[in-house]
């Protein structure tokens, strides 16, 4: 009995760890987009907010966000479904950390070790999608039901080339275990599945920033076009949590782009140097590319048509993927490269 | 066969390849923020803000209740209200304009024939309620008491384009 | 509480749930709540389905129904904007037909249970398996191995049936004025555009 409180207990002390990383790490993703973005705008960003007088480049901004966007007042549209209107952003907070368990952070640095955690992440990230859909059509308003439905269309299609793009690292790796994936990897960058699947990691890359509707892909907020989509009606914590879960989403596509095809915590040279040590520094480092590569998309490109999203999602990427997993099974088959 | 070749090109995204870099360049660049407190912006000397009501150099108020201004006011902002006074000139005896009504398109100004109503170069102002939209004579003098210097400055800078 | 204790009330937690929304599926008048009980419903039998260590085909559920069908679902009644319906409705209609195959599916599962209690059907428990055992590697082996044609074929024949949907749904409708995304992105500067250079013009002294 006192055994399996401590392991409660012990499992609860590490999902805390976990989500209070993670809710830390989107705190600072916003300053660091907000400055990126800036930058690259010729601006130069927040600067003001700091601590204790201090003004430290605005190093304070986020809690700043943070406190403001919990005092303010939370508004229900009169005609709104309450119930559905209030778990809607509980959902997609929720579902955007439940696919944190499987993730492994470094070596044995993991939840939960489970054989299906692809697919688990998978499946966690696909139920993302209610939360908008509930969102926008408990709202009662029109434009969050454009939003909703523009949102739903666009996840559903770009799952399918994200799966197709990770078949090709089952293929490879052989195990649908990200802790086993990432030891696939061992032996240097040149032993990393970006080589030899390098259309399909590029093609899983663009699904991702696609799923989790940012820009160029973000017609289902697009505020030019229909105000915020599914959370125009949100305000104060509500919206603060669909924001927080939009953002742990990016993390979560940067890390698993990370661990399947970037090595995971394997450092890109291999021997006996320090530098090659496997550490979680480089898997922090590799992840903090691919949220760069975010915000610099966000800050290049324009807004994607709707009709050009769907074309690219099903003419482009789906053929592009399928072929591709053809070749990774070849590959496999005759056993070239030191990937199979 | 072309056909084929552009579809290969663009599986290359050179265009998005060729934005991305261009964006990267942009981010070493030298920034152009102006750091509002403590930087400001130069302002023209034809710059419209804050309004003032201007007194000759003998301290009596230029203002002898045309009612120019409030006629071609656009946005109906000036009320004035005269009377005679005991020497037998005609002076206003209000002369008030809502902020929240004025457009700043410096109208007033030109159609002054004695120079009275000018639009200043401030324009950090602010009021705490909304009663005080509305900025009586004796504040509009005091402005101009108080910004003289540079009122009578911006007049001369600009006089020969006038 | 022991370990069996607790799977048994795991199990009759979760199963009264997936009941009580399979019942309220047929039972609210909102399409879109029922909709929504009808995710509830599935998410509560992946549930199940873990409890007997199927975690694959549980993650599977939920990918694949919870995650793309009753998304596309909902997509579809919120676009239709389906009215509330009636009483009056619920009766008339399909319901005769509905009731006899609810009832058929009610005999067939109680023969079941008196196969079972009558032991005419092996009642083995649920064979525990080591923690380095892998379903995955199981069903793998079972579909692409062990009934790998019967897989393939029905895989074939559901693409037929998606192409053959497609077929008869698709029409082309002269009205419409889409334009064909692909057509404008490979549009060419130099096949609309002529840059043209001119001497400067002189006019008859006109002053402007």
């Amino acid at each position: 009995m006192m055994e399996t409180l401590i392991y409660l207990a012990w499992t609860m002390a590490k999902i805390l760890a976990i989500v209070l990383s993670v809710i830390l790490v989107v705190a600072y993703l916003t300053y660091f987009e907000r400055k990126v973005i800036g930058f690259m705008h010729s601006r130069i960003g927040p600067n003001r907010v700091g601590f204790l007088g201090f003004k430290l480049r605005g190093i304070g901004q986020p809690f700043a966000d943070v406190l403001k966007l919990l005092t303010k007042e939370i508004i229900f549209p009169q005609k709104a479904h309450k119930f559905l209107f209030v778990i809607a952003p509980m959902i997609t907070l929720a579902t955007a950390f439940a696919a944190w368990a499987v993730i492994p952070f470094s070596e044995g640095l993991v939840l939960a070790d489970i054989n299906a955690g692809l697919i688990y992440v998978l499946a966690m990230t696909s139920l993302g999608v209610y939360g908008v859909i509930i969102a926008g059509w408990a709202s009662n308003s029109k434009y969050a039901l454009l939003g909703a439905l523009r949102s739903a269309a666009q996840i559903i299609s770009y799952e399918i080339a994200m799966g197709f793009a990770l078949v090709g690292v089952l293929v490879a790796a052989g195990t649908l275990n990200l802790t086993g994936i990432v030891e696939g990897q061992q032996g240097g960058i040149f032993n990393w599945y970006f080589i030899p699947l390098f259309p399909l990691f590029i093609v899983y890359y663009i699904s991702g920033v696609a799923e989790t509707n940012r820009l160029p892909f973000d017609v289902a907020e697009g505020e030019s076009e229909i105000v915020a989509g599914f959370h125009v009606e949100y305000s104060g914590a509500a919206f603060a949590l669909f924001f927080l879960g939009e953002y742990a989403n990016m993390i979560l596509i940067s890390a698993l782009a990370t661990i399947m095809f970037l090595g995971g915590w394997y450092s890109p040279i291999w021997g006996d140097s320090w530098l090659a040590q496997p550490s979680i520094l480089w898997f922090i480092g590799k992840t903090a590319i691919f949220l760069y590569i975010y915000f610099w998309l966000r800050a290049t490109l324009p807004r994607y048509r709707y009709d050009q999203i769907m074309r690219l999602g099903w003419k482009v990427f789906i053929p592009i993927t399928i072929v591709w997993i053809m070749v990774a099974a070849v590959l496999k088959v005759y056993q070239i490269g030191p990937w199979f | 066969m072309s056909k084929i070749v552009k579809y290969l090109k663009s599986l290359t995204l050179k265009e998005i390849r060729q934005g991305m870099f261009l964006t990267q360049k942009y981010f070493f660049k030298r920034k152009f923020t102006v750091r509002y407190p403590e930087e400001k912006t130069p302002k023209s000397p034809r710059f419209r803000g804050l309004h003032a009501l201007r007194r000759y150099p003998n301290g009596e108020e230029r203002c002898i209740a045309c009612k120019l201004c409030e006629a071609v006011c656009p946005a109906a902002a000036i009320t004035i209200d005269s009377e005679e006074r005991e020497d037998g000139t005609r002076r206003t005896t209000r002369y008030e304009i809502d902020l929240f009504k004025c457009i700043y398109c410096g109208f007033c100004e030109e159609s002054c024939p004695v120079d009275s109503i000018v639009e200043t170069d401030i324009h950090e102002y602010h009021m705490e309620t909304s009663n005080k939209k509305v900025i009586t004579k004796e504040q509009l003098l005091a402005i101009g008491d108080m910004y003289e210097e540079q009122i009578a400055d911006a007049r001369e800078q600009d006089k020969k384009y006038r | 509480m022991t370990p069996e204790l607790l799977q048994q009330v795991l199990f009759y937690l979760f199963g009264a749930i997936a009941i009580g929304s399979g019942m309220a599926v047929v039972s609210v008048k909102n399409t879109v709540y029922s909709a929504l009980f009808l995710v509830l419903c599935f998410f509560n039998v992946a549930i199940l389905w873990l409890l007997i260590e199927a975690e694959f085909l549980a993650i599977i559920l939920v990918l694949v129904y919870v995650g793309a069908v009753m998304v596309l679902f909902l997509f579809v009644i919120m676009m239709l904007d389906v009215k509330k319906v009636t009483r009056s409705q619920l009766k008339s209609g399909y319901t005769k037909a509905a009731l006899l195959i609810a009832a058929a599916m009610l005999v067939q599962l109680i023969m079941l249970f008196a196969y079972r209690l009558k032991s005419q059907l092996p009642a083995d428990d649920l064979i525990r398996q080591g923690a380095d055992y892998s379903n995955v590697t199981e069903i793998g082996r079972s579909i692409f191995i062990d009934y790998v044609y019967p897989f393939e074929i029905a895989a074939v024949i559901l693409l037929v049936a998606i192409i053959a949907a497609i077929m008869l749904t698709i029409r082309k409708r002269p009205e419409n004025k889409q334009i064909d995304a692909s057509k404008q992105i490979h549009v060419n500067p130099a096949d609309r555009l002529r840059m043209v250079s001119m001497d400067a013009e002189k006019g008859d002294g006109e002053e402007s």
